[in-house]
């Protein structure tokens, strides 16, 4: 126990040991994130997830964001535990009909300014799941969506970019107040 | 080749006949599914795995829940779905309909939950909505002080209409569909699936893509089992290993999206074969990942063993009892904690793992600490699978390609191992298309589990015993 201990004080951070182009990337996206939040805001980014019927590939994805190769949280951008606290919601699933109220209470929690982001092909606009008479078929289909990021499931490195454009200088993404 | 069946057409009284030697404990229960007029059971026993129907053109069949419990969400399911009534199902509330399917203008009726009597008890409703990145889900929890007396589920949040879905769509869609059940499981349900395909029409895919697929479904294995590894340290307030796991975990994932083109290797199990074939430079990641897990698992081991103040969370939490997990047949790292020694790779010994050595670790103690060592011991056996699976890896094509497979009617089932539990795969192929397709998660057994582990238990270790269920939301609500 005392060793590992040691050798995670010890060594340096794996972002940097190892600085391959997929981690310099997700560190320069993750800086100009958060650079951009500040810029907007005023201060760090938070984030709320909710899966609106997600088939939880995206959820393995969002969470891969916080583990020690991407460490969102470095950058000041975290992952908050109740919607009253979050500034952007990430929205994933075709929206199925029984959390479509669930989604509709948690967004309408969110103070504003917010920002509504659908994440994956079927927050999108359903995905395989779009004919199914359950799913209402993409989150557009039930509050504006601000941001899509599109793959199946997208990569932390597509999320980065993805929320990264949220905040660019010009960029459609304009905050939602209800 | 998937694992062979046989399929009796019964009437009521066959039909009671199985339900008593699932109640007597002679055979399990592997799934309960219908379609329009008709119910389907399937029970694993002695001799292999039986598939009963029983015609139902009256909309009612005798309950199975009635004499075996584990089947009453199964058939709150099929009533739900399917509008076929279970005759003295004894909890008729409704399952995965909540009763917002029809006019949106009526409001949802409220959910009748168990009814609790006492002076000191009080109630927290948790979800479906929940404070992490996870799944959708209503926990009813039960306490009197500090300890849960009773904890109630209630599922079907997510439920995407995957049966009706499938119901005619051409083979390619499906395939899609079902990779995305449950996207952890993603590998093995395009496992299953394909199974259950090549069954039905009883093709035989490439030597090379059956071993590719194992390749494929152990790095799946392993990238889960370390992910929740580090997880339920994680609950049990232990983050350093979380921060490790996490790093190995992702290693997995960039080695898969290296050799298969896709972190998830999603998409890329087909009916026919596999979608996606390894190249030197695969082969050589693989070695490496191999090379690195074998350095950097056992110090974590020994961590994990040597943390007392995390055993002392981990031991004796969440128990569930032998007895219980053999009644509901409950597969995986849920089983295998608890006694029941089943691993479909075993069970069915599908190819290639009837030519591969390997064991399925099996404890007893029932408890969160069993459900990691499991899962300890089980990255051991993936890895041992991975190094006998890479060098003796055939030559040779990848797949059937799909205009040279057959297009007539057949139906056909698969019994795979996910690295939650066994996954069982029922389908029936008409003209090239799906026209009934039922996939039955391993959490589907293994969720009411979850019920009676945190029963005396605090509320506090609730998301520690949840973690090391970590059953699907997706894969049960369909
Ligand atoms: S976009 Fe893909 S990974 Fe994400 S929820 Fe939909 S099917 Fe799953």
């Amino acid at each position: 126990m005392r060793r590992t201990l040691l050798q995670g004080l010890l060594h340096r951070p794996l972002t940097e040991a190892a600085p391959r182009a997929e981690e310099t990337a997700a560190v320069e996206l993750a800086h100009a994130l958060n650079t951009a939040a500040q810029r907007k805001l005023g201060r760090s980014l938070s984030i709320r997830e909710i899966d609106a019927g997600s088939c939880n590939g995206c959820e393995l994805e969002i969470h891969a964001l916080n583990n020690a190769f991407y460490d969102l949280e470095r950058f000041g951008l975290r992952f908050v535990a109740s919607p009253r606290h979050a500034d952007v919601l990430l929205v994933t699933g075709p929206v199925t009909q029984n959390m479509r109220e669930a989604l509709e209470r948690t967004v309408r929690a969110t103070p504003d300014p917010k920002w509504v982001v659908a994440v994956g092909a079927c927050a999108r606009d359903g995905g395989v799941f779009a004919r199914s008479p359950a799913c209402l078929g993409g989150v557009a289909s039930v509050m504006p969506v601000d941001l899509v990021i599109h793959g199946c499931p997208p990569t932390p490195i597509d999320l980065l970019r993805g929320l990264l454009t949220l905040f660019a200088p010009g960029a459609a993404g304009r905050a939602q107040s209800s | 080749m998937s694992a062979p069946y046989r399929r009796t057409v019964v009437d009521a009284a066959g039909w009671d006949a199985a339900a008593d030697a699932m109640e007597a404990g002679d055979t399990t229960l592997l799934s309960l599914w219908a379609e329009i007029g008709c119910v389907h059971l399937a029970v694993l026993d002695a001799e292999g795995i039986e598939i009963l129907s029983l015609p139902c053109p009256d909309g009612y069949f005798p309950s199975i829940g009635r004499r075996h419990p584990p089947a009453i969400r199964l058939e709150r399911a099929v009533r739900d779905l399917f509008g076929l009534e279970p005759e003295g199902l004894p909890d008729p509330r409704p399952w995965l309909d909540h009763g917002r399917w029809g006019d949106e203008a009526v409001p949802a009726a409220a959910y009748p939950f168990l009814p609790v009597e006492g002076e000191a008890l009080h109630q927290i409703p948790v979800g479906p909505v929940h404070a992490g990145i996870i799944e959708p889900g209503h926990f009813r929890f039960t306490c009197d002080g500090e300890t849960v007396v009773r904890l109630e589920a209630r599922l079907g949040y997510v439920h995407k209409g995957i049966d009706r879905l499938l119901a005619g769509a051409p083979l390619a869609r499906a395939t899609k569909i079902a990779a995305r059940v449950s996207g952890d499981s993603t590998v093995a349900y395009a496992l299953g699936f394909a199974q259950a395909v090549e069954q039905a029409w009883g093709l035989a895919p490439p030597l090379r893509a059956v071993w590719l697929r194992a390749v494929m479904a152990e790095l799946e294995r392993l990238a889960h089992h370390l992910g929740d590894w580090g997880a339920i340290c994680n609950d049990a307030a232990f983050s350093l290993m979380l921060a490790h796991c996490g790093v190995l975990r992702e290693q997995v994932l960039r080695t898969a999206a290296t050799c298969f083109g896709h972190r998830l290797m999603m998409d890329r199990v087909v009916p026919g074969g596999v979608a996606a074939d390894l190249d030197a430079a695969g082969m050589a990641a693989l070695q490496g990942l191999i090379a690195m897990l074998r350095a950097r698992v056992p110090p974590l081991v020994k961590l994990y063993d040597d943390t007392a103040s995390l055993q002392d969370r981990t031991v004796g939490t969440g128990r569930v009892s032998p007895a219980l997990v053999a009644q509901f047949g409950a597969g995986g790292f849920v089983g295998r904690a608890a006694g029941r020694a089943f691993d479909a790779r075993r069970a069915t010994s599908y190819a290639p793992y009837d030519g591969l050595r390997f064991e399925v670790p099996v404890l007893q103690a029932g408890d969160v600490n069993a459900r990691v060592w499991v899962r300890i011991r089980e990255i051991e056996q993936s890895l041992s699978l991975l190094e006998q699976l890479l060098p003796g890896l055939p030559a040779g094509p990848v797949r059937i390609p799909p205009e040279d497979l057959p297009h007539g009617p057949a139906e056909g089932l698969a019994l795979v191992e996910a690295f939650r539990g066994d996954l069982f795969v029922w389908v029936r192929l008409e003209a090239g298309q799906v026209q009934r397709c039922h996939f039955r998660d391993a959490s589907w057994f293994q969720w009411p589990l979850l019920e009676a582990a945190i029963e005396g238990n605090i509320v506090a270790d609730f998301p520690l015993c949840n973690k090391s269920f970590n059953c699907s939301y997706a894969g049960h609500d369909l």
